[in-house]
């Protein structure tokens, strides 16, 4: 579904700020795997994922989406085969547009955006039904402004507008990190019920050990833009964040997770 | 104290008044000038001010076109395409050469200066009367010309209304296409061109045509202008983004005063155009209380500040650190004195 083959992208080249964020990076994701990727601060976890979105293009390598080499198409080309749910909770939608557009805006990914009217009919029926699916009453509020909604309702319309059409691939960037706990965790069973339901083959950046270990069937370990550890399947079933810690010491050279978020919030 | 009878005597009601008409039919003007910097300003969230250079270029347009012979239609279709492809080129110097938007609407603004004079045969300024081409729209039947001025300010009453059906049929398309899928994409594009992008909008295209879409009309209303006044002048332009931002920011905080919650997109277009008219009535007051005409463009200055400082003062009032030491202040004497 995805392949990364090689990649590597440079930041600020030539300047005293010079950070190579990936270095090298090598990854294959199968059809439905829900594959979970922890690492810490700089590890190059969120650049993979705007390296496949094409937020910029890559220095070096090849990135397939399906059998398309997508690496030298811009975003919103890309756009297509991808849905994204962004860290921040105002990214993923336009606060000043009803509900009811958003979705539709997302619902035409990939079309041509013709002068038809935005949102019809036909559609209407269809996003209530799925948004009383969510169970957070917004199938009564469409034609709210999203600008009205709290963070984690926001999420939740992100998250369905980046699946209200079939993605090849979906890209969660810490989408719950700027949630409060029982948010987060509302929002992550949402997400864990979208991509079951669809078959989604999915790809979630966390800084948070246990959600890493409790979602997906794969789970890959960053550092230095590079994966350092990848497991899947029953392997991945036992796994404890003990474990976790210990893979890290080891693939990085004895050294420590010095990173203050990634232990409190094992 | 004399002086001020004197000067409260001498202001004369009736010119107030005898004004006013010709004040209101600028201002729909304006106003529907106002709508296309709105597309920029505020859907777009693009400081445009090519506008100040493709305003004078609609008029330029239509008074060299109507001296050539053509029909008044095919005059203002022209302004109207020749506004698109100022626009066109503010759109492809900020997308495709990355300079930034302000500057990249001043180089258009400065280049279509040189640019309307060579269209007007280097004449920076054109008569067109409405004597050497008859009326559209006019009860005069001598005066009647099917391929004569859409309007002209010998017949105010009928210039008001011509100006308010035009402004009326541009809300309404400007309402229908910001509906269509190409519209919202273009308004996901100003609020959020982060979101725009993941759903696969291409923003710098978007961000093309609503420049273009917005100097068409920006000169579509210079060509209205230039009928209405009787000339096309190369200067006409100058200054034209502040009375167009004074209408949007007039507009919106009147708007916003009375409809509050409900101040739906259709009520912001019409309020647009309201605002235009409001500013050319206190552009009136101005001129009935004598004062100076070469200080029009201060006082413009002065009241869209007035306007944008509004809101944001009463923001303010509302949450202030002042207010805050204030009202200890206050509570903490009330228990100096219970416990007195």
């Amino acid at each position: 579904m995805l392949e990364i083959k090689d990649v590597y992208k440079t930041f600020n080249k030539g300047t005293v700020n010079e950070k190579t964020a990936l270095n090298g990076v090598d990854l294959k994701l199968n059809d439905g795997d829900f594959c979970t990727i922890i690492g810490g601060n700089g590890a190059g976890k969120s650049t993979m994922l705007n390296a496949i979105a094409g937020v910029w293009p890559v220095d070096r390598g090849v990135i397939f989406l399906g059998d398309k080499d997508v690496t030298g198409l811009p975003e919103h080309k890309r756009a297509s085969y991808l849905g994204r749910v962004f860290q921040d909770p105002m990214m993923g939608t336009v606060a000043d547009m009803e509900i009811i557009e958003n979705l539709a805006i997302a619902a035409r990914r990939g079309k041509k955006r013709t002068l038809m009217w935005n949102v019809t009919k036909a559609e209407k029926e269809k996003y209530r039904e799925m948004l009383a699916q969510f169970d957070l009453g917004l199938e009564n509020r469409m034609t709210s402004k999203v600008g009205l909604l709290s963070g984690g309702q926001r999420q939740a319309i992100t998250l369905l507008m980046a699946t209200i059409k079939k993605p090849q691939l979906l890209l969660l960037d810490e989408h719950t990190a700027a949630l409060d706990p029982k948010t987060a965790a509302k929002v992550l069973e949402l997400s864990d019920k979208i991509i079951e339901e669809n078959k989604l083959t999915a790809l979630m950046v966390t800084h948070n050990m246990h959600d890493a270990i409790a979602h997906g069937n794969r789970l890959i370990m960053m550092n230095n833009g590079k994966i350092i550890f990848d497991i899947q399947g029953e392997e991945k079933k036992k796994l404890k964040t003990s474990d976790l810690l210990e893979k890290f010491s080891v693939a990085s050279g004895g050294q420590e997770l010095d990173n203050d978020r990634m232990l409190l919030s094992k | 104290m004399d002086g001020f009878l004197d000067y409260f005597g001498s202001l004369d009601p009736s010119l107030f008044v005898s004004a006013l008409p010709g004040n209101i039919a600028q201002g729909i003007l304006w106003g529907i000038m106002a709508l296309g910097v709105y597309i920029t300003f505020r859907i777009l969230n693009f400081a445009d001010l090519t506008v100040d250079g493709s305003f004078a270029t609609g008029g330029a347009v239509t008074a060299i076109m109507l001296m050539n012979g053509a029909p008044i239609w095919v005059a203002m279709l022209v302004a109207f395409l020749a506004g698109i492809t100022a626009g066109l080129v503010t759109g492809l110097l900020h997308t495709l050469l990355g300079i930034p938007d302000i500057l990249s609407g001043i180089l258009s603004q400065i280049a279509l200066y040189p640019i309307n004079l060579h269209i007007m045969n280097k004449f920076s300024n054109m008569s067109i009367r409405v004597d050497n081409y008859g009326m559209v729209f006019t009860s005069d039947s001598e005066k009647f010309n099917i391929c004569g001025l859409v309007m002209s300010m010998r017949d105010v009453y009928t210039a008001i209304i011509v100006a308010a059906v035009i402004a009326i049929i541009i809300m309404a398309v400007m309402y229908w296409y910001f509906g269509t899928e190409q519209g919202s994409a273009i308004r996901a594009t100003g609020a959020n061109p982060k979101m725009a992008a993941a759903q696969g909008i291409n923003i710098n295209i978007d961000k093309i045509i609503a420049l273009a879409l917005s100097n068409g009309l920006v000169a579509f209303s210079g060509s209205l202008l230039a009928q209405y006044q009787g000339f096309a002048d190369v200067n006409m332009g100058r200054g034209s983004i502040v009375i167009g931002l004074a209408a949007v920011i007039i507009g919106q905080v009147i708007g916003e005063a009375i409809f509050r919650k409900n101040f739906n997109f259709i009520l912001r277009l019409t309020f647009v155009v309201v605002g235009g008219i409001l500013y050319y009535l206190v552009m009136g007051v101005v001129l009935w209380l004598k004062m100076p005409p070469e200080d029009l463009k201060l006082f413009t200055a002065i009241i869209v500040a007035i306007f944008l400082a509004v809101p944001y003062l009463r923001g303010k009032s509302k949450n202030s650190f002042k207010k805050v030491a204030r009202m200890n202040k206050k509570i903490a004497k009330l228990e100096d004195e219970s416990n007195a």
